[in-house]
């Protein structure tokens, strides 16, 4: 990171290497047929956002159906596709790749000084194939869409009569999804270990690349396991093959066993991205050094191993035996300290740390908290007893809720605003960024602080129809979407109005010294002009020179 | 597969900086560096593919254990004079396979093209065995699930010899069309792939000190070749 030069090898024409990435190229082709990572990053991040919104409009609905008791906008039959239609979209079209193949894609390459991912048409072909995965999934709600849920349980996905081939569009989706993701991570794993810059040992690596390297581990070796189960399972539906088909002598619950395989790494493959972007805020914001570095990077990759060894805890009520119910509910609890690490860490760290709260920090921090209370309540379910009474109800919804929109949405954001000047070139208005966090946050604590009360009272999930001491509670509920939706409208609003009107960002607004920071904004094509040679950590404020702080220090009145 | 120390990266990246051939993408500094890269991305993608022919082998493994007697009465339907012939061809195929790298590395281009001839030949020959055996069970109506019994998959003729086997023998045969018909497709992927080696070997864009494409093309060779000294025994040698 200090100014030494490197003359920068290549055939490649020198000029169009050093042109800021949005103008290098121009027109359509230009970005349906880029190799960069960053552009790739870019349209991905349109696509998983479109993915977010469809999901999103399909929870408001959902919402909305729940607000009085009986019929209120749609019928039963309609409902449970709605509220399948939300999950599936929300994991496979935009959780699963939402950190990672946008802003992971974006700025994994610029933390390491790479000058782009290991395989760059792989990146490309990983895009298109999750284009393709989508379209499956279009087609399966253009022929009325499926009902399941989002897990595909057997036998009701063999012989549900409503579902016949939009069950098999949908695992198609998901199958050929599945292959976007391995991509994604294979690229990753091979980018980390062969193109860091000279200088960027392990020890100096980033806490988002540590995050990104976890997060890989498990989508190359938990993403396979999905595709052959879903294989099996269109082979079940189409021959009859007999292996989780109750009524030909199957095993149902052998489909949840290979299901939770991959879902339940899943689950950290969803994680872990958000906690790897709180890790590069916190320390910005705070201006100071990530307190237990190495346990904090060493936490993702427990978390990592620890999730391949707890999928069973989703089936405590399905007929297990006692010894193996035993064994997975002690090795879950096993999951609280790795998340434990972090978390303490991560308040360590604000300890006496310079905190400013700008929009980033603000989604830090509601992540801390958020995702506290998430990890938290998974203790209650993760406890035998305690699941028998609580599974299947709304405050496993809550729970889950807590982590992935609490946790991973909350980061996700918070990584876009914080990464959007370096992205775009342009900043946005701190004033209406920071109202919608505050409304995101709030109305998401209404929306599901609620559910936690509806759950522990015996509100089953996924039902159409409650009792009546139930409506008061999910008409807080409701309300609480409603702001939650106005909140992320009003960040969706911010983002827009700061691409059309936006203020020019400078090379490092936050006054990070982070080496992503330390490049052109918007940066050039091959992200560094002169190979960037490291000679510390990524949160050393004490050994930045003051060169490297310089432009755009925070102080700089945003509004204007 | 071990990456660059900063240092090393550092100075034999200047000593290249004039040099940077044809072959080294620009992303890339080294021709090494490159080379690492691909390789190692070959090895996660096998990784991946054990893990997903895994998830086979666990099913197989289960229901194995559950209804043994099922298998048993199953396997002796398979032939084991082309299984073993089969098994043979692809021993021999990865053989061929590791000899072109080697040719390769030693810069012997038509050589190279000759073992990269004969191992696409082998996987012919593999796919030609398979073909016999297929129509064989087709005819027979050893097919999967609810096809088991209904020669040519019609449904409305009556079920036949088979009378003399377990009804669950259709799971087995089911799980026979499904591993060996996803190793199958493998085996045309491999093809393809050491097609696409053959075409550019031809074409001269490998030399000892690039060859990367043969390398991992041979390396994905062996993984179809390993998969199926798994699935010989595991379904024709049981009982």
């Amino acid at each position: 990171m200090n100014t030494q030069a490197q003359p920068q090898a290549g055939h490649h024409d020198d000029a169009m290497l050093n042109t800021n990435y949005l103008k290098a190229g121009s027109g359509w082709k230009s970005w349906a047929f880029t190799l960069d990572h960053k552009r790739i990053g870019i349209m991905y991040l349109v696509f998983v956002l479109a993915a977010f919104l469809t999901g999103g409009i399909f929870a408001l609905l959902v919402r909305t159906e729940l607000a009085s008791q009986g019929h209120t906008i749609v019928s039963g039959p309609t409902y449970n596709k709605l509220f399948t239609l939300h999950g599936a979209i929300m994991v496979f079209l935009f959780i699963i790749p939402s950190v990672p193949a946008s802003l992971g894609n974006f700025i994994l390459p610029m933390q390491l000084g790479a000058r782009d991912v290991a395989f760059p048409k792989i990146n490309l072909l990983s895009f298109y194939i999750y284009l393709v995965g989508a379209t499956f999934a279009l087609v399966s709600i253009g022929y009325g869409s499926v009902d399941t849920g989002w897990t595909f349980y057997t036998p009701y996905s063999l012989h549900d009569p409503e579902a016949a081939t939009k069950v098999l569009y949908m695992t198609a989706a998901v199958f050929v999804l599945g292959f976007s993701s391995i991509l994604t991570g294979l690229n990753f794993l091979v980018t980390i270990h062969t193109l860091r810059a000279p200088g960027l040992t392990w020890t100096r690596l980033p806490l988002f690349i540590w995050g990104m390297y976890a997060t890989s581990i498990m989508q190359v070796l938990a993403t396979p396991v999905l595709a052959i189960t879903l294989l099996m399972l269109i082979f079940e539906r189409v021959f009859g093959l007999g292996i989780f088909d109750p009524k030909l002598g199957g095993d149902p619950i052998l489909f949840q066993h290979f299901f939770w395989f991959y879902s339940h790494p899943a689950v950290y493959i969803m994680i872990v991205p958000g906690m790897a972007i709180v890790s590069e805020l916190i320390a910005t914001f705070s201006r100071r050094v990530i307190f237990g570095y190495f346990a904090v990077a060493m936490s993702s990759l427990a978390l990592a191993l620890v999730g391949f060894l707890v999928w069973a805890h989703h089936m405590f009520t399905s007929g297990m035996s006692e010894y193996a119910n035993m064994l997975f509910s002690a090795l879950t609890f096993l999951v609280a300290i790795p998340s434990g690490v972090k978390v303490f860490n991560w308040t360590a760290t604000l300890y006496k740390g310079s905190i400013s709260f700008a929009p980033p920090m603000l989604y830090a921090l509601a992540f801390l908290f958020l995702f506290t209370i998430g990890g938290l309540t998974g203790l209650f379910l993760g406890t035998l007893n305690v699941d028998i009474h609580l599974h299947d109800t709304y405050f496993v919804v809550a729970h889950f809720h807590y982590v992935m929109m609490g946790g991973t949405v909350i980061g996700f954001i918070g990584g876009i605003l914080y990464w959007w000047p370096k992205i775009t070139g342009k900043m946005y208005n701190f004033t209406s960024a920071s109202v919608g966090a505050w409304l995101t946050f709030i109305g998401f604590n209404v929306t599901f602080l609620s559910q936690f009360v509806m759950g522990s009272r015996g509100m089953p999930r996924r039902y159409y129809d409650y009792l009546p001491e139930f409506e008061q509670l999910h008409r807080v509920s409701t309300l609480g979407s409603y702001i939650l939706a106005v909140g992320l409208f009003t960040t969706a609003g911010t983002l827009i109005q700061s691409l059309a009107r936006g203020r020019a960002a400078g090379r490092n607004p936050w006054g990070s010294v982070a080496l992503e920071w330390q490049t052109q904004t918007p940066p050039v094509f091959q992200n560094f002009e002169e190979t960037p040679i490291v000679t510390r950590g990524p949160y050393d404020y004490h050994l930045a020179t003051d060169e490297e702080l310089r432009e755009d220090l925070y102080a700089v009145d945003p509004a204007k | 597969m071990s990456s660059p120390s900063g240092a090393a990266a550092h100075d034999s990246h200047d000593s290249h900086a004039h040099e940077h051939p044809s072959y080294v993408a620009h992303h890339f500094d080294t021709a090494q560096q490159q080379f690492d890269a691909a390789k190692l991305g070959m090895w996660v993608f096998i990784a991946t593919e054990i893990l997903m022919f895994g998830g086979l082998f666990v099913a197989y493994g289960l229901m194995k254990a559950k209804e043994p007697e099922v298998f048993i009465a199953g396997h002796h339907y398979l032939n084991k004079v082309m299984g073993a012939a089969n098994t043979i061809v692809l021993l021999f195929s990865s053989l061929t396979a590791a000899l072109a790298v080697r040719s390769s590395q030693l810069g012997k281009r038509n050589e190279t093209s000759a073992w990269l001839v004969i191992t696409i030949f082998c996987a012919c020959i593999f796919l030609v065995v398979k073909y016999f055996e297929y129509s064989h069970k087709i005819e027979e109506g050893l097919l999967p699930g609810r096809y088991f019994g209904h020669p040519f998959f019609d449904m409305s003729a009556a079920p036949g010899f088979h009378e003399a086997l377990p009804s669950r023998a259709n799971m087995f045969f089911g799980l026979y069309f499904l591993m060996t018909g996803l190793h199958g497709l493998h085996v045309v992927i491999g093809m393809a792939i050491l097609g696409w080696v053959l075409m550019r070997n031809m074409r001269g864009d490998f030399s000892p000190e690039y060859f990367t494409a043969v390398e991992i093309g041979a390396l994905y060779w062996h993984l179809v070749d390993l998969v199926w000294i798994y699935l010989f025994p595991l379904l024709y040698l049981i009982g």
